[in-house]
């Protein structure tokens, strides 16, 4: 059997975005080390439900790290103290008998608290609807093995794209900035041959449409440190640049 | 009286998908706006349906239970998608992965809707690769392809260990797209409740706002439920938490058959239970058996590390008695042996539970180095699990629950029997059979959404043109909303002993004993008298707290776990009526003298669809019966 711990949890409760919230102080006993930080909640939300008292409410689904349900600040820390590792894949063994551990929600003006540790993170949606795509309607497409793409852009493209939108770069930024987010997805499309006719206006649009709901960018690097994809603040670096780029490019061609 | 007909067209198979593309109606582009679509799930088959509607001109409306549509469990798969490129010049073709398809799903799929999924599978890579999907390509810049799952031809196509979630990427971007354009209305946190019809059609759904709690009801021309398997009846599988065969369940009782439910895959290499508060069950990519050896202790009850059992004293079963395909034997083979070693005793890991997947001799030959190189990310996950290292120690692997090949039974234009409500995706049955191949199921998926429904959906909608949908107000739409919100109140003030999350473990110990890898006589009528017994204490006993008005999520898991409740009684039911081995369906009753898989082609040779004739009524059984003219029917032979 796994070794077992016993924990000093401070859970936050919210009833919604306009409830005044408050910490729930929670002895939490005999928790299996081999349990992941999920399964560690789960065990206390039965024993909550038991006690008649209603389970904390938190963003989860498929538990591999992979979906970008999950995330909450985990003493101070977006995802907790593990590197490369989402909150669903962090295991209770990362903590020893006696610990106080504080549950957040990610904190940032444009990821609302829907309820306790769930928070609504549409704003990033947005940002994909302003431009995060290539067009390519079904039944247009050319022989895949037509474009190449140098194994090197092809990985690089792949570096970028594994981001799962999370949204822990924003909860771990000083300035609730949105950069790592976006400048994956645009380097994503943006080095690679199809992404080329929509490349500066798709990034002038998402970079835009990130102001309107995100803090600025001043290089803390938090972003990157937090993520559980280990995204690198290169691409951000790629974005402004790009941005720049297109601000130029984007005039119309009359003026140029 | 329902009478199943597949609608299959006529003419030789490789023709059949092409004259039937000519033969159905089509809608004018002027006229595609005027109509409007329904679509349950974004996962690869309901976003890149929605998208392709949308792009066709079609009003679609897209609902998903996720704050986004990116989150769908199709971003989950790892392994790789097939398609019949013969890129690799190795004597792949339509033909080939037609036939492989029907065999590897033990010849209990239709023919003809097999073929048109490995002829479109072509043009799924290339859609693909225009929207951006960062495939793995070879150095020269062309695409690169792995064999997998046992595949004589490389045809497997990757992106990296996250095949799954770049390909649904694609497809959500181009759903984001449509969304922009105002082709689509999103409606995120909306969990679907029931399937409207009014005149013997399908004309809306209802769903439960999960922000607030409202029950709206929907209407449109046609609906498409793209909502997935039903692997969560198991409790314990690798589908994620909220996976649930609701919508699809419902659409059941108002009318659809459900065809196949007792066709589970359980796939062989996940990562063993460490304990009772287990959540889920987690996969290692297949590919690790290309290079793991599979054993397990000769002696039964043994407590020594792996390290201290010597050569001869452990026992290397798939090797032993598959000699030519060793390791690599299909999923079904492999999962069965794991059970029958752990259930002799001989199981290992605290819980005994699991049997070793031993790289050793792997490292010995190519060296740490190399199997980091290929196998990296997955030992990382894998320490980050359990706590162990895999350089050092064997893996411990054992079957778990990971897709579902039956579903709702649908026509070749993929409609069920219900007019004007499709499935595709994994929520139907049609193209997997008995068992499903590794590297299919992205396949199917994106097939039904991107270039079946799109065209098939026309057939249907082409006759309505300037009707407009039944109103929400009708008293059909009026009538349901109410008994939804009558029932999630009611829920609530169930005053009950237990948990939800307590019922649905119970449900899936009883499923997975009686009704998982191997299955008897006996076991199944076990069930079929437990399910009941367990339903009655759980719409008694269980406790739901809180309020229907707002978030509630464990409002949300009862009704999942309420129907997962009714369904698990009729996969047993369909279990117990199918006294034959095949697939991933194993009856004890029905192998061959050396144990594996007999298949009774004679008497079972056919789909079972099931009918929904009320509740406390037994369902009718109806059936399908499949012709197999383009392949033999053979026994399978691993050995």
């Amino acid at each position: 059997m796994s070794k077992m711990l016993n924990l000093k949890l401070k859970i936050w409760r919210q009833d919604g975005p306009h409830a005044q919230g408050a910490f729930l102080d929670v002895d939490a006993k005999d928790i299996p080390e081999d349990a992941s930080f999920l399964e560690m909640l789960d065990v206390v939300n039965e024993r909550l439900i038991a006690d008649d008292v209603e389970p904390v409410t938190f963003g989860h689904d498929c538990r591999e790290g992979i979906c970008g349900s999950c995330g909450v600040m985990i003493n101070g820390q977006a995802h907790g103290p593990e590197k490369a590792t989402a909150t669903c894949q962090l295991h209770m063994r990362k903590f020893n008998d006696g610990d106080e551990i504080v549950v957040e929600p990610w904190q940032a003006a444009a990821f609302p608290v829907l309820k306790d540790l769930m928070v609504d993170r549409r704003a990033f949606d947005r940002i994909i609807e302003a431009g995060g795509y290539i067009s390519a309607p079904t039944g247009t497409a050319q022989d895949a093995n037509s474009i190449l793409i140098p194994k090197e852009v092809a990985d690089t493209a792949m570096d970028a794209a594994a981001c799962i939108g999370c949204g822990a770069c924003v909860a771990a930024c000083p300035n609730s900035a949105a950069q790592l987010f976006v400048g994956a997805k645009l380097a994503h499309l943006n080095v690679l041959p199809q992404g080329q006719s929509e490349r500066w206006k798709r990034t002038e649009n998402m970079v835009d449409t990130m102001e309107d709901f995100f803090g600025s960018c001043t290089n803390h690097g938090e972003c990157s440190d937090a993520c559980p994809k280990e995204i690198s603040l290169d691409f951000i670096a790629f974005m402004n640049r790009d941005y720049v780029k297109a601000k130029v490019k984007n005039r119309s061609l009359q003026s140029q | 009286m329902v009478t199943l007909d597949a609608k299959i067209p006529d003419g030789p198979m490789a023709e059949k998908w092409d004259n039937h593309k000519f033969s159905i109606k089509l809608v004018n582009p002027a006229n595609k706006r005027k109509f409007e679509v329904i679509v349950v799930g974004t996962g690869l088959a309901g976003a890149s349906a929605a998208a392709s509607l949308a792009e066709l001109g079609y009003n679609v409306k897209v609902f998903t239970f996720h704050d986004s549509p990116r989150r769908a469990h199709s971003i989950a798969a790892q392994g790789g998608i097939n398609a019949a490129k013969n890129y690799r010049n190795d004597g792949d073709s339509v033909h080939r992965l037609f036939y492989d398809t029907v065999k590897g799903g033990d010849y209990r799929s239709r023919e003809a809707n097999v073929h048109r999924l490995a002829q479109v599978s072509v043009n799924i890579i290339d859609q693909c690769a225009a929207q951006g999907v960062p495939f793995a390509r070879e150095y020269g810049g062309l695409l690169a392809n792995r064999s997998f799952g046992g595949a004589q031809v490389s045809r497997t196509f990757y992106a990296r260990g996250q095949t799954g979630q770049q390909l649904l990427l694609g497809a959500y971007q181009a759903l984001a797209s449509q969304i922009a354009a105002g082709k689509v209305t999103l409606y995120n946190r909306s969990d679907v409740l029931d399937i409207v019809k009014k005149d013997g059609e399908a004309c809306g759904i209802v769903t439960r706002d999960m922000l607030t709690g409202e029950v709206h009801g929907h209407s449109a021309h046609a609906v498409v439920l793209a909502t997935g398997g039903y692997g969560n009846v198991y409790y314990l599988s690798t589908n994620a938490m909220a996976s649930n065969v609701t919508a699809a369940w419902r659409a059941h009782r108002k009318g659809a058959l459900f065809a196949n439910p007792c066709y589970t895959q359980i796939h062989p290499t996940c990562i063993p239970a460490a304990d009772e508060f287990q959540s889920k069950l987690t996969l290692m990519s297949e590919s690790l058996r290309n290079d793991g050896r599979i054993w397990v202790p000769q002696c039964n009850d043994d407590t020594r590390v792996a390290a201290d059992i010597p050569e001869d004293e452990r026992y290397y079963y798939l090797e032993e008695k598959y000699p030519s395909f060793g390791n690599l034997v299909p999923r079904d083979v492999a999962s069965r042996n794991a059970k029958t070693v752990v259930d002799n005793g001989k199981g290992v890991g605290p819980l005994k539970n699991g049997v070793y997947l031993d790289f050793a001799a792997a490292i010995g030959r190519d060296g740490v180095e190399a199997v980091k190189e290929r196998y990296g990310n997955l030992f990382d996950m894998y320490e980050r699990i359990t706590g162990e290292d895999p350089y050092a120690t064997p893996m411990r692997i054992y079957p778990a629950t990971h897709y579902t090949m039956g579903g709702l039974w649908v026509d070749y234009n993929l409609m069920t029997t219900v007019p004007g409500l499709y499935a595709i995706g994994e929520a139907n049955f049609s193209d997997h059979g008995a068992n499903r191949l590794g590297a299919s199921a992205l396949m199917q998926g994106l097939a039904d959404g991107y270039f079946v429904l799109p065209y098939t959906i026309g057939d249907h909608l082409a006759p309505k043109l300037g009707d407009t949908p039944v109103p929400t107000d009708d008293p059909v739409f009026a009538e349901s909303v109410q008994a939804i919100d009558d029932k999630s109140r009611q829920w609530t003030s169930n005053k009950g002993t237990h948990g939800v999350e307590h019922y649905h473990r119970e449900l899936g110990k009883l499923v997975w004993e009686h009704c998982g890898m191997a299955r008897n006589e006996a076991g199944l009528q076990t069930a079929l008298k437990e399910i009941p017994a367990l339903r009655e204490d759980f719409r008694k006993n269980v406790k739901v707290l809180g309020s229907p008005d707002g978030i509630n999520t464990m409002l949300e898991k009862v009704n999942r776990v309420d129907d997962f409740m009714e369904f698990a009684e009729l996969k047993v039911r369909d279990a117990l009526h199918r006294r034959e081995s095949c697939g991933g369906h194993f009856r004890e009753e029905s192998q061959t003298p050396e144990g594996e898989a007999l298949r009774d082609d004679d008497n079972f040779a056919y789909v079972g669809a099931w009918e929904h004739k009320g509740d406390g009524q037994d369902p009718e059984l109806h059936k399908e019966h499949l012709e197999f003219e383009s392949v033999a029917l053979t026994q399978r032979s691993y050995k």
